[in-house]
């Protein structure tokens, strides 16, 4: 059974004249100590999608309508103080900014120890111990000097180390990581992503890695999601994307990375931007960019096929799987091309 | 590189003084220490490393927002430091810098066209509607509407911005365009659309780009010549097939082995550093980056390596690549 399942899921920014719609209908599932992806540009809602799995939308956003289940148990209807025994001890999140979710007054130890102590109860000593153990844990050196010092005497990854900590001091069994690695360097961003690889399959925790960084989680994901403006447009294992992408964002996306063409050649670009909340386009919302658009797509919306590789929502895709079997299940031959 | 100089420098340094407290001395940050390089026209010279290591200041010091400490910088063969207020002005004009954040490097309250013209206004003596219509060829040149003339900032997209920021680098025909991380704000698809204008302008404009990234692969892509820089020295510098495909500086091989790729073959196998950045404040004795290194023996910590020519133009400074010690490099183990 899935750990986290999220079905037919709405978020809505309610606005005086109008609401902004920001999800559409999505869905997915994660499995105990699986490492998912979900990948997309700013504004595809990924942010959003992370936050409303743990209950952290601001107003005036608000899940409409549709289930984020957790362990069989409905998560969009718990209370604060239900929502306390969830955040942090079962869903825990890291955010991309370091020295946001640090406290800059408090003792790197003394937020370890609360964050241990607002949830178990256990003497000051004891905490402490553990708050050193883990620390040692996600690789810190002299720990039990780190221990004493204040968030901005650390660096940037060493407070992202910190974090990562604090995260795994009350065992979480899933991690959401929203861009954790976009403000390092990537000397240090190697670093913390082996760890948090690492320390979730020590400890068998699922991880939800949010990033728009396709290299990031060709390095860390089983599977992985990608969105556009609201929408899951596909999903798949991670490896199998990467080569063989099959939405024409995906592929846009993919194909416009710079090692993706010969040096000094020109990028393979997409045309235009990412739609804006309040100018939805009709149809599937990839539409005014892609390649392939026909009459059909900017009318209806594309539901789910499977194309062999991944799940798509697409309908060239799904025209092109009708074409080689008329019937319209999947025959095994789709190439691209 | 005997081909038409636009921009060199010799030895450029940039050291701050910084406060310690009343009773103590000031201390010296090395900001840059001693960079020299040669620019030559419609060629691309990218800057490398990590936050931290110098690569921005050098950029404010060759468009002369910062006066470097020392050294010489020379655009077409003038000494840029050694001429006068006036004579600078005019030469500044030629040398423009994008920077990294559209949000911020616009003038929230002023419309583009405003923005486009500011730099007409001040610098020449063009009359209004000359001005105008310079602004409008400018933003069809990178792709904005004419329409676009009377919007504010806030109504542009982050992409759009940095095509309005560029259009602004352009409007006094520069030569060379200082570019400070310019698309590393920017999504991927939209980071493809602003690299591929500035492929293009260069081709049209015959324009040099000073391009400072810690983006890897989007260098790899757009340099000819990369030099990458740790901790305000330059540690390696060649041509960028070079650097690529057969990096020799320990830190140059890491850093290429950091950078995610996509595909497992291409991935090089990781080479883990130890450590962090040092503090400028209280750099380590010998090479800055023996603490790091894989390699450092008691030579690396007591001697600082000289930038060295070891083939083919290929700069590195570094006592294992000297005396061979390094492990042969396996770019795609």
């Amino acid at each position: 059974m899935s750990l986290l399942s999220v079905n037919h899921l709405n978020v809505v920014f309610r606005q005086r004249h109008q609401d902004l719609q920001a999800l559409f209908d999505v869905s997915f599932s994660v499995s105990r100590g699986e490492r998912l992806a979900i990948v997309g540009e700013s504004g595809a809602g990924k942010s959003i999608l992370g936050y409303s799995l743990v209950n952290l939308l601001s107003k005036p956003g608000v899940i409409d309508s549709g289930s984020v289940k957790f362990d069989g148990r409905e998560l969009t209807t718990l209370t604060a103080r239900q929502w306390q025994e969830i955040r942090g001890k079962k869903i825990a999140m890291i955010f991309q900014d370091p020295m946001i979710t640090l406290n800059p007054v408090l003792s790197v130890g003394d937020q370890m120890v609360e964050a241990i102590r607002s949830h178990t109860r256990i003497n000051y000593n004891d905490a402490k111990k553990l708050a050193i153990e883990k620390l040692a844990h996600v690789r810190i050196s002299s720990p039990a000097q780190r221990f004493e010092q204040y968030p901005h005497e650390l660096s940037g990854g060493m407070r992202q180390r910190v974090i990562i900590a604090i995260v795994l001091l009350l065992r979480p069994e899933i991690i959401i990581a929203d861009e954790p690695t976009t403000a390092l360097d990537v000397t240090i961003q190697a670093g913390i992503l082996q760890l948090l690889k690492q320390v979730c399959e020590d400890n068998g925790v699922a991880l939800i890695l949010i990033t728009h960084d396709f290299g990031v989680v060709s390095r860390i994901a089983e599977r992985t999601i990608v969105m556009y403006a609201g929408r899951i447009v596909e999903q798949g294992p991670t490896l199998e994307i990467i080569n063989d992408p099959q939405h024409p964002y995906t592929q846009g996306l993919l194909n416009a990375l710079p090692q993706m063409a010969l040096p000094g050649q020109r990028l393979n670009q997409i045309q235009g931007n990412m739609p804006a909340l309040n100018n939805h386009p009709s149809g599937c919302a990839f539409h005014p960019r892609c390649p392939y658009a026909t009459d059909k797509c900017r009318e209806n919306t594309p539901g789910f096929v499977f194309s062999g590789v991944s799940t798509v929502a697409c309908f060239a895709i799904e025209d092109m799987l009708a074409e080689f079997d008329p019937e319209g299940g999947w025959q095994g031959e789709v190439e691209d091309e | 590189m005997s081909q038409d100089l636009i921009l060199d420098a010799h030895n450029l340094k940039q050291h701050y003084d910084v406060k310690q407290g009343l009773f103590q001395p000031n201390a010296v940050v090395k900001a840059v220490d001693g960079v020299s390089f040669a620019l030559a026209k419609g060629k691309t010279l990218a800057v490398v490393g990590e936050s931290g290591c110098g690569k921005s200041t050098l950029g404010r010091m060759l468009t002369m927002i910062e006066t470097p400490t020392a050294g010489e910088l020379n655009f077409i063969g003038q000494d840029l430091l050694s001429l006068s207020k006036d004579q600078q002005k005019q030469l500044r004009q030629k040398i423009q810098i994008i920077f990294q954040n559209p949000y911020g490097s616009l003038n929230p309250r002023k419309k583009i066209g405003a923005i486009l013209e500011e730099p007409l206004v001040i610098n020449t003596s063009m009359g209004k509607a000359e001005r105008k219509a310079k602004a409008l060829a400018m933003m069809a040149k990178v792709g904005l509407k004419t329409e676009h003339y009377d919007r504010y900032p806030h109504m542009f997209s982050g992409g759009q911005r940095q095509r309005i920021a560029i259009a602004r680098g352009l409007m006094l025909d520069p030569e060379v365009i200082v570019a400070d991380e310019p698309v590393s704000a920017l999504d991927v698809s939209v980071q493809a659309q602003v690299l591929n204008l500035m492929m293009d302008l260069q081709q049209e404009f015959g324009l040099s780009y000073v391009f400072i990234s810690h983006d890897l692969s989007v260098v790899e892509h757009i340099a000819d010549d990369v030099m990458v820089m740790y901790l305000g020295k330059v540690v390696e510098h060649g041509s960028c097939e070079e650097v690529f495909t057969q990096p020799k500086h320990p830190y140059t091989q890491a850093l290429l082995s950091s950078t995610p790729q996509l595909s497992a073959d291409k991935r090089r196998q990781r080479i883990k550093l130890e450590g962090e950045l040092p503090s400028p404040l209280n750099p380590p004795d010998g090479c800055a980056f023996h603490g790091r290194c894989q390699y450092a023996n008691d030579r690396c910590r007591i001697e600082t390596p000289a930038l060295r020519c070891q083939a083919n133009q290929h700069l590195i400074a570094c006592h294992a690549v000297e005396e061979e010690r390094l492990t042969p490099y396996d770019g795609a183990a």
